[in-house]
């Protein structure tokens, strides 16, 4: 048993070892075969860590979801502040900010641009507003909906803006975002394996006589098909490897730019690039796909090869 | 050891390369395959190696009926039979070793095994020593000798030969016919297609002359017109 399994062993050592040498014989064809698979491998990776990216951004975005709460333009900031306290008690209210009528008309002229003209207004035309925060629980439609209905019914309340929509849309996108990603994905596995089987029939073709050879002096299709099997997983492997450093590096280009958009908005939002997850998934895919290519290819090869009755 | 029993091949373009040919080869024997070209020597080699299938009648080699075969069991088959080319068919990026220890691999033969059995065929043929040559440093009797050596490797019962000194001039192929009569008195079955009948007479080896993809009746030979089995028994000198 022990030596059949070690005969096992250095058959599959021998081919693979001899599919390492032939691959490396050829190591220009192998290099753009393996470029052009780890871009299709690197593509639906880089798609999928946007998506997930957004997300989470989408996800600190959901704890500013809240109400903007306009007091009538008669109440005075201490009855505003007044309001706050008892808006505070409520419960589902997580936090309220009252943002002044002067605090608000300063935010205005530092970040609209129209300083200037601003200047020129002798009243300050805005209200005082509350931005009320809601808990985690009270975040559901029905309970923020009744939120708005309390908080509108207090006397020096003029509006209640409840800002939900944005967020409905936005999870809207990224759901059409997530179902490209996966026919994108499906698309991109369909064209690795089209590149691999492609790519191992050449090879197949070019080394026809040997295998006609090989076949005349006993080998099996197995035998036959074992090199290609491996020169389609090594080929899958090595582009999985290459498709996760390129997006590695695209992730590492781009988290400085990312960092100072962020920081413009005030956020601290750092972009998560792929991490050992990921790279075990894009080698695994890579390699199966590449297998699933060179088997496709060689059974379909191999089949022309067999006796033919007449 | 090979039996064709009213054997008729035709190819799916429609030309009928052998049409009812029968003959028998017993276990042992060295024979001559003749015939001009196109009269159907290679047709009656790869009926043999199963590389192509007959349209009727029946094919036996060493004990089996080809036609029962399956598939998986080809390989097997075939590892039962040394096959030698006209133009050997060796493989010009594997040096001599690795090309006579193809069938031994493919056999999943282990490689402590392999490395003896290589030398002792390289041995037979002339060329040990000169395992880590590449083919096309070898002169071509070299080659074909690397071919042969290739074939004998797995130690067949048979060894079929097509057109082996074609390539050569008269030294060399006596050499390579000595090397196969050497084959044959230990226990081997060859057959040799080929068309260098001056040897094949001097030999006196039986000869089966194809004509037309069948063995013409020869009465000048002893053999009644329609005696078909009486022509194709054994007539060693």
């Amino acid at each position: 048993m022990s030596t059949r399994l070690g005969n096992w062993a250095a058959r599959h050592g021998h081919a693979f070892v001899s599919t390492l040498g032939h691959l490396s014989r050829h190591a220009l064809a192998t290099a753009l075969t393996v470029i052009a698979i780890s871009l299709a491998l690197a593509l639906p990776l880089a798609l999928g860590l946007l998506v997930n990216n957004i997300r989470s951004l989408g996800g600190t975005l959901d704890e500013s979801l809240g109400l903007s709460v306009y007091l009538k333009p008669g109440v005075t900031e201490s009855a505003a502040r007044t309001l706050a306290m008892q808006v505070r008690a409520h419960p589902g209210v997580r936090s309220v900010t009252l943002v002044s009528a002067a605090q608000g008309l300063a935010l205005l002229r530092a970040q609209s641009g129209f300083g200037a003209a601003l200047g020129s207004l002798t009243d300050n035309p805005l209200p005082n507003v509350l931005e009320v925060h809601p808990t985690p629980a009270a975040a559901t439609p029905q309970r923020l909906d009744a939120l708005r209905t309390a908080l509108a019914a207090l006397p020096p309340v003029d509006a209640v803006q409840l800002d939900r929509d944005w967020a409905l849309r936005f999870n809207a996108i990224l759901s059409v975002a997530r179902e490209a990603l996966l026919i994108s994905v499906g698309l991109i596995a369909a064209g690795v394996v089209a590149v691999i089987g492609n790519t191992i029939r050449l090879e197949i073709q070019g080394r026809w006589a040997e295998i006609e050879v090989t076949k005349l002096v006993g080998g099996s299709n197995a035998f036959v098909r074992r090199p290609f099997l491996y020169a389609g997983v090594l080929y899958g492997v090595c582009a999985g490897l290459l498709g996760f450093g390129i997006v590695l590096a695209a992730g590492i280009a781009l988290a400085r730019p990312i960092a100072a958009l962020s920081a413009a908005y005030g956020g601290h939002f750092a972009l998560q690039g792929p991490g050992l997850r990921e790279l075990g998934v894009l080698v695994g895919v890579g390699a199966v796909l590449g297998w699933l290519g060179a088997a496709v290819a060689a059974s379909r090869q191999l089949a022309r090869i067999e006796p033919r009755a007449g | 050891m090979i039996r064709f029993q009213r054997v008729s091949k035709r190819y799916p373009n429609g030309r009928e390369a052998l049409s009812e040919l029968s003959f028998e080869v017993p276990a042992g024997e060295m024979l001559f395959l003749t015939g001009r070209s196109g009269a159907g020597k290679s047709t009656v080699l790869k009926l043999i190696a199963l590389l192509e299938r007959p349209s009727r009648g029946e094919v036996w080699v060493n004990g089996q009926n080809t036609a029962r075969l399956k598939a998986r069991r080809i390989p097997q088959f075939r590892r039962g039979i040394g096959v030698v080319f006209q133009d050997h068919r060796l493989l010009r990026d594997r040096p001599v070793f690795d090309n006579v220890a193809l069938p031994l691999v493919a056999a999943d033969v282990s490689f402590r095994e392999i490395d003896r059995r290589v030398r002792a065929a390289l041995d037979q043929v002339g060329l040990l020593g000169r395992e880590r040559t590449l083919p096309l440093e070898l002169s071509v009797g070299e080659q074909q000798r690397v071919g042969i050596a290739r074939a004998i490797v797995g130690k067949p019962p048979l060894l079929i030969a097509d057109e082996p000194t074609g390539n050569l001039d008269a030294a060399l192929a006596s050499e390579v016919l000595d090397l196969f009569a050497r084959f044959s008195a230990v226990g081997v079955t060859v057959m040799i297609a080929t068309h260098d009948l001056a040897w094949v007479r001097s030999s006196g080896r039986r000869e089966l002359r194809l004509e037309g993809g069948t063995l013409p009746v020869a009465p000048a030979e002893g053999a009644l017109p329609a005696d078909v089995e009486a022509l194709m028994s054994p007539a060693r000198p």
